[in-house]
């Protein structure tokens, strides 16, 4: 039964090389959906291409229903799946930092990467200042300590949150994707843009 | 549908729903796997960490945020499995590039901004991401997406505070875009 390292089912370096093995899916992906591209991902946020937020929700909830049902059918123990743990504080200014960065640069992480693995010379830069800003903040962290620590809220689910089950809570999320969705073909013929 | 090259080069991007699929599917198999989800920021710390450690070992004591993360990881910090997840993604995202015929030494940018305002957006807007990743404990990846398809509090209040943010600024920024 998964989740496989966990249970120790497989060994830490088959984890590992399992992990790269993942990454090429990862990179293909995104590569392959047209997160490469800065005028691409940019583009939700002024309704031109709305491809981020197509791919980031389906995804979502293909993930989200996938270990849903692998848990339902006892293949998979979610006790011992990793949630993120919920810091309100942090997890709100870090956030509207990431989003800044994001209508700056054009890229988040993972998607500077694949930009960057196809020549994007904006991607490589973005990249030198991800790694100037990690540095940056683990220099300062005396400076954010109380606030990366604060409103520690343990590792709740929304839904619990919310007092629904999960798969209700997977349901709405589904209907409210879909609505955006509509939203979302229909900005792409409003706010057209010319390709470069 | 103005031109063809307009339509060649869309086609060949994949459908974004079924792209959305196939990243859930990877999504699924990360967290069956190794049980936890995607990440890139992660594996990014772990640079950072190693290369302090590496550099200069007297200044990674008087940080205590690196120096607890490579406490974490028995052994060296590159020995993550995000950071071999990252490597995939570099030869996936080639591999993709280069079966599509992507690959191309270029500085992309909208014709109305110059290559030079172009980096040093980017140079900013990395600089900020990467900040924001640590004080929010992961990026778009490892907190917001891999968050939700836990259905994880934090990752949908990061990726609300990601997307709304970025909604509420899109205005000041959009010389460098539209």
């Amino acid at each position: 039964m998964g989740p496989l390292a966990p249970n120790e089912i497989i060994s830490e370096n088959t984890n590992f090389l399992i992990a790269f093995f993942i990454g090429i899916g990862f990179g293909w992906v995104l590569e392959s959906s047209g997160f490469s591209s800065s005028r691409k991902l940019a583009g939700i946020f002024y309704g031109y291409d709305t491809v981020v937020l197509k791919v980031f929700f389906t995804a979502a909830i293909t993930a989200m229903l996938g270990l849903l049902f692998m848990s339902l059918f006892g293949w998979i123990d979610l006790d011992l799946v990793y949630v993120n743990p919920t810091f309100l504080s942090s997890a709100i200014v870090g956030g509207v930092v990431m989003g800044a960065g994001f209508i700056m640069g054009g890229f988040c992480p993972g998607t500077s990467f694949c930009g960057a693995a196809i020549g994007k010379i904006d991607a490589m830069v973005f990249i030198a200042g991800l790694f100037i800003g990690v540095y940056g903040f683990a220099f300062t962290y005396g400076w954010w300590e109380k606030l990366y620590l604060a409103k520690y809220l343990g590792e709740p689910k929304v839904s619990e949150k919310l007092g629904m089950s999960d798969g209700l809570f997977g349901l709405l999320l589904i209907m409210a994707a879909i609505g955006m969705f509509i939203v979302a073909e229909w900005a792409e013929k409003k706010f057209a843009r010319e390709e470069y | 549908m103005n031109s063809n090259s307009t339509t060649g080069r869309s086609r060949k991007y994949l459908n974004p729903y079924l792209g959305g699929v196939l990243l859930g599917l990877v999504l699924l198999a990360a967290n069956y796997v190794s049980g936890r989800g995607l990440g890139a920021s992660g594996a990014i710390k772990s640079v950072v960490a190693t290369t302090i450690e590496t550099v200069d070992k007297d200044s990674f004591s008087t940080m205590p945020f690196m120096a607890e993360y490579a406490e974490s990881h028995s052994g060296s910090p590159m020995k993550s499995w995000l950071v071999f997840q990252m490597l995939g993604v570099i030869v996936g995202g080639f591999l993709s590039g280069a079966f599509a015929g992507r690959l191309k030494l270029k500085v992309e940018h909208s014709p109305k901004i110059t290559s030079r305002r172009r980096l040093i957006f980017a140079l900013a807007g990395g600089v900020l991401f990467g900040f924001g990743s640590q004080l929010g404990r992961g990026c778009t990846s490892g907190s917001a997406l891999s968050g939700m398809a836990v259905l994880s509090l934090g990752g949908f209040i990061t990726m609300m505070a990601i997307f709304g943010t970025a909604f509420a600024l899109a205005y000041f920024f959009r010389r460098n875009w539209i």
